[in-house]
């Protein structure tokens, strides 16, 4: 098992799940791929199918009508499966803390989460910081 | 027996396809990301991918045929094996086995099939698209490929061994001197485009359309499946069009296999840079492409062949 986790480390496929995010975090990981950061270089590849895809990036609050889709989105997704919040809305709700409509604030009280990457928005050199530090704690 | 048991496991088959497939693929993005100003990605990129794929679950769909969703990968990854094996026979020991071109043919064939079949078991809608567009590529470039194939066969003396029509060439010329030869080649580089369903005409696969279209609900090793099979066609597809056309590679000198080596390379690069400086073109204007323009222009270089120039 340790040699596929220091495998998987270099190889990361990454599924993009928009939860009802303000479309901020989203421009932002997209910047990710552009030729100033190219997260190709880490092995880090977007992917367009949940059945592909090593980690997801969730952001946004997780609305209620949203929350049943993201639980199904995980159970679809071929384990091992890590799941990273981007930006604060998933870890405390940000702008909208006191909406009446947050079903995941935080994020894991729907699907179980590896890493939280605060900031509205982080910085693309925060999301790659948050991706590697939490394969770092792969074992 | 047991010279063919190795050709077909190690050396042109399965070892070094696989091994080399993976290593144009890493040239394939590292060239794409140096065109596009970016780093791209290290050299072992593809072997990791691949590795990781193995490690992953395989997810069946409960409601649907999945035997031919599960078989469907491993008969495309045979085919494409058998075929490099023949192909590699010819370019690197010479030695053919009677009529490789019509097999070849037959078995780039069942690729595509299985890809149409597997995905199409899935009942997924994109899928279901991406199937449906396989299908109206294959049978649009179909027809262009098969004649550009024949115009070596036709200059060779109606030889349809890869052996016969090296010899050929080695008498008289490579065959792209020839302006039958020079205008099939051109034809050829462009269907080699849409076999290995690189942009612009990766309408199949339309990644940013249709996510992934046939292999969207493969995961895992099923996947690695796809992924090795269409990395071992960067292999075959440029090694083909060297032998047919430029007169394959010979061990006589260092410098023959030098230009060997570069010739395969040079037609690699061609179908990169062709990837990378063009949009993807929609499904109607790629049938109306192969079946206006290129088919007419394969005709006219049959036509050149049978007439001798």
């Amino acid at each position: 098992m340790a040699f596929y986790n220091k495998i998987i480390k270099k190889s990361i496929w990454v599924f993009h799940v928009s939860a009802s995010p303000c479309n901020n975090c989203d421009i932002e990981i997209l910047d990710l791929i552009t030729p100033g950061y190219d997260i190709e270089r880490f092995g880090i590849k977007l992917v367009g199918s949940v059945r592909h895809a090593d980690v997801l990036l969730v952001t946004g609050i997780v609305s209620y009508k949203v929350a049943p889709r993201i639980k199904q989105l995980y159970e679809q997704a071929a384990k091992p499966i890590f799941v990273i919040g981007i930006g604060t809305c998933t870890a405390g709700g940000a702008t909208f803390k006191t909406s009446y409509n947050k079903a995941g604030v935080p994020l894991e009280k729907v699907i179980p989460v590896n890493a939280y990457v605060t900031g509205c928005p982080p910085k693309p050199e925060a999301m790659i910081d948050g991706v590697l530090k939490l394969l770092g704690t792969l074992k | 027996m047991l010279k063919y048991l190795f050709y077909l496991l190690v050396f042109p088959g399965f070892l070094f396809a696989s091994v080399f497939g993976l290593i144009v693929g890493w040239i394939e993005r590292k060239v794409s990301a140096r065109v596009q100003f970016r780093v791209g990605p290290p050299f072992f990129q593809n072997f990791y991918d691949v590795f990781k794929l193995w490690g992953k679950e395989i997810i069946l769909i409960k409601n649907s045929p999945y035997f031919i969703f599960i078989i469907a990968p491993i008969i495309a990854f045979a085919s494409v094996i058998m075929t490099t094996t023949i192909v590699g026979m010819s370019f690197f020991y010479h030695v053919g086995i009677g009529g490789d071109l019509i097999f070849i043919i037959y078995l780039m064939f069942i690729y595509s099939v299985c890809l149409i079949l597997g995905s199409s078991s899935t009942g997924n809608v994109y899928s279901s698209i991406g199937a449906g567009r396989e299908m109206k590529m294959l049978i649009s470039d179909e027809l262009a490929f098969v004649m550009v194939i024949l115009v070596p066969i036709i200059q060779a003396g109606y030889k349809i061994d890869l052996t016969q029509i090296l010899a050929y060439q080695n008498a008289n010329g490579m065959i792209i001197g020839t302006a039958s030869g020079i205008i099939a080649f051109i034809v050829g580089i462009i269907c080699l485009q849409a076999k290995m369903g690189m942009v612009p005409f990766d309408i199949a696969e339309a990644e940013t359309e249709i996510v992934g279209g046939p292999l969207m609900e493969y995961s895992g090793p099923l996947l690695a499946f796809w992924k090795l099979a269409h990395y071992m066609m960067y292999v075959f597809l440029p090694m083909l069009l060297v032998i047919l056309f430029c007169g394959g590679m010979s061990f006589a000198s260092f410098g023959s296999i030098i230009a060997g080596i570069g010739k395969y390379l040079l037609i690699v690069v061609i179908m990169i840079l062709i990837r990378n400086t063009n949009p993807r073109v929609r499904i109607d204007t790629a049938i109306n492409f192969f079946w206006k323009w290129a088919s007419p222009l394969a005709l006219i270089a049959v036509i050149l062949a049978i007439i001798g120039v």
